[in-house]
Order: C-alpha cells, then structure tokens, then sequence
C-alpha cells in the first residue's frame, strides 16, 4: 500500500518556477528521505503536500484516497526555525497542541489529556522537563518536544522538515531509533535531510530532488554516485562509503 | 485641588469616562499580548495613523462628530492603509518597516491636512475634532462610551472563546493549520479585534499613541508570567490602570491631553516591572546568578 503518492506536482512563486513536475511515490511503513542541494525545494515540496503553499497543478494521494479527504493523516514536525523560542509557553503546553482534535470549548483540558501528554514527553525521554519553559531548553530538547507534539498527534504519516538540524549527535540517534520504531508500527516517516553521509544507514526509501525529480525508489537501488551528481550538479566529493557502492 | 476632585468624582458623566477608558485598557492590553508575540506592533501602529484621514473625511461628509459615524471612516481608511503596506510588500522589494513607514506617513499626513481644512473652513462647533491626534477624554460624552464599552466587551468575550485559536496560531502557525485549526479565520478574526481596539480608542488616547496602550502593557506583563493566560490579564489590568490613571489625570488638571498621561502610566508600570517582575525583572535574574 502507498502512503504518499504524488503526480505532476508544480509550484511557482511569481514568475519562478520552485518545483516542476514532482512525481514519487512512499510506500506504507517505510522511512523516507527527501535529499537534494539548498534550494532544491525540499521544504516546499512538504509544503505544497500539505496544503501549505498554493500549488499550480499536480495531484496528492494520501493511503490511496485524495488528499483533501485525508488531511487529518498527516502529522508535520516543522522546522525548528519556523517557532519563536521565547514564547511563554511550557514543553508539556507545546506537546498538548497536539491533542487539539481532542479538547472541548469553555472547558480547561482534562487531566486524562495531560496525563497522555506526560506518557509522550517520557517516551522521548523529557518528563523532567514538563513544566520548563521552551526558551530554556537546548536546541536538541526543543527538537524532541516537537518530536512528542507528532506522537501526541498519533497520525499514521509524519512529516519532518530537517529535525537533526541542530541537534547533537546522542539525540538524533535517539530519533532516528524512536523513528524506527514508528516504522515497526506500521507507520511511515518522512524527513526532509540535509547530511548524505547518515542517507543509508537512516532510509529505505529516498527521494533525490533538485526542483524536479531526479530519482526515487529503494535507497539501494537510487542512492548511487550518479544520481546523486545530477542532483547536486557534480559539484560534490563522496563520503568513500557512498562511492565504494554499486558502481 | 481636593474641590476639583469632588466635583469631578461627583460628574456622572465622568464616571462614565472612568468606565469606559478601564474597559478600552483592558481590552487594549489583552489584544496588545498578540500583537505583540506576533511581531505586529509596527503595523499596528501604521494602522492607527491611518484612522486619521478618516475620522477628518467623515466630518466634512457629514457635519456630524456622531462617534460611529467617525468609527467608519477611521475603520476603512485603516484596512486601506494595511492593504497597501501589504501590496508594497508583495509587489517590490521592500521591507515591512519601510513599507509601513511610508504608508503612516502618507495617511498621518494626508489627516493633518484635512483637519487643517476643517479649522479653517468649516463653521460651527469644530471643537474636538483635533483631539484625536494626543486624545482627549474630556470630549467623550456618554453615548461615546456605550461604543466603546460595547466593543471592548465584544474583544473580550471573542478572545475568551477563541482564546486557544488565538495562543496556537501565535505560537505555531503551520502546525495549527495542519492539526484543522481555520487559520485564516482565526487570523482574520484576530486581526478585527486589533482594527476595533485601535478605532476606539483614537478618541480617548489619540491616534499618535494608541499603540503605546496596546504594546506596553503586554510588555510589562511578560516580566511577571510565563504563561499566556496569566499574561493577558496582568496585560489588561496594566492596561486598564494606565487608562483610569490617564483619564483622571487629564481631566484634573485644564488642557492636559489623555493619550500622553495614560502612555506615561503604562511606561511607568514598565519600568517596574522591568526591574521587579518575577519571572524576568533584572532584580530576580541578578539574584539567580
């Protein structure tokens, strides 16, 4: 069963084109990486998957059925930059916006709320931090909370816009190991990645992107040298790890 | 001095100004926490220089300073205002602040001149009208109040409902759109709330300053919480101290306009809270250290 599949899907701002003709598909239960240069549109192409920046034409399925009908399915980790980190609120606070399906006009949320809200932020590891402000937390612990806030979504598809970005290299193997296990679950993943030395060691499926789609399938069937030089423009050494594979 | 007081206190109709520059303060000051926490203090203070030429062109329309009527006009050529900064963001290069910039001064200008013409060539009772460049309470009567009472209570009661809508959306805008929150609602709900604390409240603090009632307060607030709930009522109560204080100072003491004395109170209750909050005031960091 396909998770995400994606036909023709284009986006322009003013006169530039940002995406042209995307066309990939994720299979259920896999963790995905979307890969490719700065610029390349891998935000946007998120983005325009959820609704969130207008596309010119293109059409999203989510679990086989239009997206329109399956918005709720999705759950998205934004980009830590997206959030101003001095706000006055507390991690257990950011955690229960997940929850917001669930909470009831004119009624404060209920304990049972808060309890479930505390059983996600001890899965990440991060109950001590319940009621500390997110200004005081680093930039690893803020990523986690954010990471909480999709659990406590509970959508079966996620998407992640660059969550290692800033975190230390403990906490993203935290992640990515809290990851798998979602996958194990039935659930499937997908993360916008900037690093190309982590791509097969964290992904089963990847989508090499530079405003088009350059290659999409098994990370071992298309994460090889040449796709990877047409997607960043040959401009690039490889890791002896990648180089030394299936040429 | 104390024969002044008495009689002023003992004025219903002053007690009704009490009233409403206590609601406009707190209903300021709560709305002023958003604007605030969503980087928008600039654009509110363009939207207030804006009401200006409206106000103007209303009375020479209609002859009339009947406050709803003035209302319309200061509403329409606000939303004017931001629609243009907006269009000069989208269409050329420029920044907000520049965008804003040009746009204040143009309408801020364009009201001075209207105004001018008014004293000039309008007979009858013209009195009052220029006191919505620095406020005047004085010049509110009791029908005035009722609007404004009316619309703060209005704020109020929306930001209540919506209170949650508005803290998310603030906080994370494309996570609220993503968990089914109507964004574009909440936004444009959020963003007439703002038109109509500032439109009442250019006649009691006046178009130059309204902005002050709106950010300072929330600023102050923010040193005593960390939590936004709490952070709107200490905002509102600083904001509804600021206008009493404003009013009854102003109206004690001949030619003394309200915008300035309120805008002073509110930056006096700043400074203190600077210093003193609990949560961030520079004593209590000091003392962590």
């Amino acid at each position: 069963m396909l998770a995400l599949s994606v036909h023709n899907l284009s986006v322009q701002y003013q006169q530039q084109k940002v995406l042209e003709n995307i066309h990939f598909q994720v299979p259920k239960g896999s963790i995905t990486g979307i890969i490719g240069p700065n610029g390349a549109g891998k935000s946007t192409l998120m983005k325009a998957i959820l609704g969130l920046v207008p596309i010119t034409k293109g059409k999203v399925d989510v679990l086989e059925q239009p997206f329109t009908q399956q918005k709720d399915l999705i759950g998205y980790v934004p980009q830590r930059s997206e959030v101003d980190w001095d706000f006055p609120i507390n991690a257990l606070d950011v955690v229960l916006m997940g929850r917001y399906k669930h909470f009831k006009r004119f009624r404060p949320i209920s304990k049972q709320e808060k309890d479930l809200a505390m059983t996600f932020l001890k899965e990440i590891g991060m109950e001590k931090y319940a009621t500390r402000q997110i200004s005081q937390l680093s930039g690893g612990q803020q990523q986690r909370i954010f990471l909480a806030r999709a659990l406590a979504q509970n959508t079966p598809i996620y998407f992640m816009d660059e969550p290692f970005a800033g975190v230390d290299a403990a906490t993203e193997k935290m992640m990515i190991q809290l990851m798998k296990q979602w996958k194990n679950d039935g659930k499937t993943v997908i993360i916008v990645h900037h690093d190309l030395q982590t791509v097969q060691e964290y992904f089963d499926h990847v989508l090499l992107l530079n405003k088009k789609t350059i290659g999409c399938g098994k990370t071992s069937d298309v994460f090889h040298p040449q796709n990877i030089e047409r997607t960043y423009g040959g401009s690039l050494t490889f890791p002896p790890s990648i180089a030394g594979s299936s040429l | 001095m104390i024969t002044e007081w008495i009689t002023l206190l003992e004025s219903p109709n002053f007690r009704w100004v009490m009233i409403g520059s206590l609601l406009l303060g707190f209903s300021s000051g709560v709305i002023g926490c958003f604007v605030y926490l969503r980087k928008q203090s600039l654009i509110s203070d363009g939207m207030a220089h804006a009401t200006l030429p409206g106000v103007a062109f209303m009375y020479i329309l209609f002859q009339n300073k009947s406050l709803p009527v003035l209302l319309i006009g200061a509403t329409v050529t606000s939303l004017l205002a931001t629609s243009f900064i907006q269009m000069i963001i989208k269409q050329t290069k420029l920044k907000t602040d520049a965008a804003i910039g040009v746009i204040l001064s143009v309408f801020f200008g364009f009201g001075i001149l209207l105004l001018s013409y008014i004293q000039q060539n309008m007979s009858g009772n013209q009195a009052g009208i220029d006191s919505f460049i620095f406020g005047q309470a004085a010049s509110i009567v009791k029908n005035d109040v009722y609007t404004i009472g009316v619309v703060s209570l209005l704020v109020l009661l929306l930001t209540v409902i919506f209170f949650r809508e508005f803290y998310y959306t603030t906080f994370d805008f494309t996570f609220s759109k993503g968990i089914g929150i109507p964004v574009k609602w909440v936004n444009g709900l959020l963003f007439s709330l703002l038109v109509a604390v500032i439109v009442i409240g250019i006649q009691m603090v006046g178009v130059v300053l309204i902005v002050a009632l709106l950010i300072t307060p929330s600023l102050a607030a923010r040193y005593w919480t960390d939590s936004l709930g709490k952070m709107t009522v200490i905002s509102g109560t600083f904001g509804a101290i600021s206008g009493l204080i404003g009013t009854i100072s102003s109206s004690v003491i001949q030619n003394l306009p309200t915008g300035p004395m309120i805008v002073l109170t509110a930056s006096v209750l700043f400074f203190i809270s600077l210093l003193f909050g609990s949560k961030r005031g520079m004593v209590v960091r000091r003392l962590a250290r």
